[in-house]
């Protein structure tokens, strides 16, 4: 069976080609989209204790809110393809990130925030400076758990006209036909741990020496 | 949404389905958590590779997953079953095992002390005093599982995803709607739910 999938893969690799170009593009777009907007969003609420609860309690519902629900109700929405793939996998992806650039700006120690006023910094500088570096292993780590989420959640996008690796999974089912199915499944399985993996990295890159530690 | 209220049986259905299969899941996964939490917590080389393969489980795509259990188990309720245990390890397995461990030291030896048996200690010391954290843990496992149970759907599993698939196969919007609908609910209340009787063991805790 493994065999027949990667016979198939030979035999249509632009086939193949073209559902992983379509498969990174949305989850790379949905991603970087989502982090645009969410990240500044996130760090201007810690600053505003009173809209910090209501936009941070709405992006824990949206947080369990199933993929499968946001990706189908844009049928209805916006029609089939591309762009409402695209629209439903940023949407997926800014409830994590939100809450994470809030969380990793809240929980600066404010006795360093207090001395770097006191040593003369102004607001912009405490940010730049302290409360940025300091918050950007969390920020980081929602991007991370996000940039998971996103890449399974394109897998859902082939139900919806979505294009991508999913397509190959559905088809599979349809037709019974399971080389067909393994051609997406394994790929996809890899791409989800693979991006796991290099967020992991960048993560850990991201952190000031100062406060890495062994384990994590 | 007039389709809706000529079809509440099967709506009704749809619903029932989903939550047996959530229910069916979550407990599977639980017993077989607590064991390897238990485990995991006493022994603590085995906890990093446990916690290993559970994140590489968790890692995989749900659709991608069904779809590699197909060759193996086929179609129906014991792949989405199969796969949705296979979700809910990683986080109850880590809340287990981290609830058990954070039990303060000189509890557990004072227990030991006034001549309790391993057994005793974990029932009347460690397990009350670490609910709070497995139930968050039973939370957010149930959460993610009412979620990737729609998708058990495409493998016939049944269930509210099976409304958003024939709402989706059919251009039948009103089906999209109340299965989309019906399915965020469950996810959302089933949080709403659990994280009150977390707060209440916790609050019950500090008494």
């Amino acid at each position: 069976m493994i065999q027949a999938a990667w016979a198939y893969l030979l035999s249509h690799p632009k086939l193949f080609r073209d559902a992983l170009v379509t498969h990174l593009t949305l989850s790379g777009s949905g991603l970087a989209i989502a982090a645009i907007l969410a990240v500044p969003l996130g760090i201007l609420l810690s600053q505003s204790p009173r809209a910090a609860l209501l936009a941070i309690n709405a992006a824990n519902i949206g947080r369990t809110v199933p993929s499968l629900a946001v990706l189908a109700i844009m049928l209805p929405v916006l029609g089939t393809g591309f762009l409402p793939s695209l629209v439903a996998l940023t949407l997926l992806a800014i409830p994590p990130i939100l809450i994470n650039a809030y969380v990793g700006i809240r929980q600066v120690d404010p006795d360093a925030v207090e001395s770097a006023v006191g040593m003369g910094m102004t607001r912009l500088q405490v940010m730049a400076k302290i409360e940025l570096p300091v918050a950007l292993p969390v920020i980081s780590a929602g991007v991370r758990t996000a940039a998971v989420q996103v890449v399974a959640g394109a897998t859902l996008a082939a139900f919806i006209g979505g294009g991508g690796l999913g397509d190959f999974i559905t088809s599979g089912i349809a037709l019974m036909q399971l080389p067909l199915l393994l051609l997406g499944a394994v790929p996809i399985a890899l791409l989800a741990i693979g991006t796991e993996l290099l967020f992991h990295r960048l993560e850990r890159a991201l952190t000031p020496r100062g406060m890495r530690s062994g384990s994590s | 949404m007039r389709w809706a209220l000529t079809h509440l049986d099967d709506i009704g259905q749809a619903t029932w389905e989903h939550a047996v299969l959530v229910v069916v899941s979550v407990s599977v996964a639980f017993l077989i958590s607590f064991a390897v939490g238990i485990w995991a917590s006493r022994q603590p080389r085995v906890y990093p590779p446990i916690m290993g393969i559970t994140a590489l489980l968790y890692t995989i795509p749900s659709l991608a997953l069904f779809a590699l259990l197909i060759p193996l188990v086929g179609l129906g309720r014991v792949p989405a079953i199969i796969g949705l245990v296979a979700y809910s390890l990683l986080i109850l397995i880590r809340n287990i095992a981290t609830g058990l461990r954070e039990v303060p030291a000189d509890v557990v030896e004072a227990a030991l002390g006034m001549g309790m048996s391993s057994w005793q200690l974990l029932v009347t010391i460690e397990l009350p005093l670490a609910m709070p954290i497995i139930i968050a843990g039973l939370r957010i496992a149930t959460v993610t599982v009412v979620g990737i149970a729609t998708i058990a759907a495409y493998i016939n599993a049944g269930g509210l995803g099976t409304l958003i698939f024939t709402g989706i196969a059919q251009d039948f919007p009103a089906k999209i709607v109340v299965g989309a609908g019906l399915a965020s609910a469950m996810a959302v209340g089933a949080d709403a739910g659990l994280s009150r009787l977390e707060r209440r063991l916790r609050a019950s805790r500090e008494a």
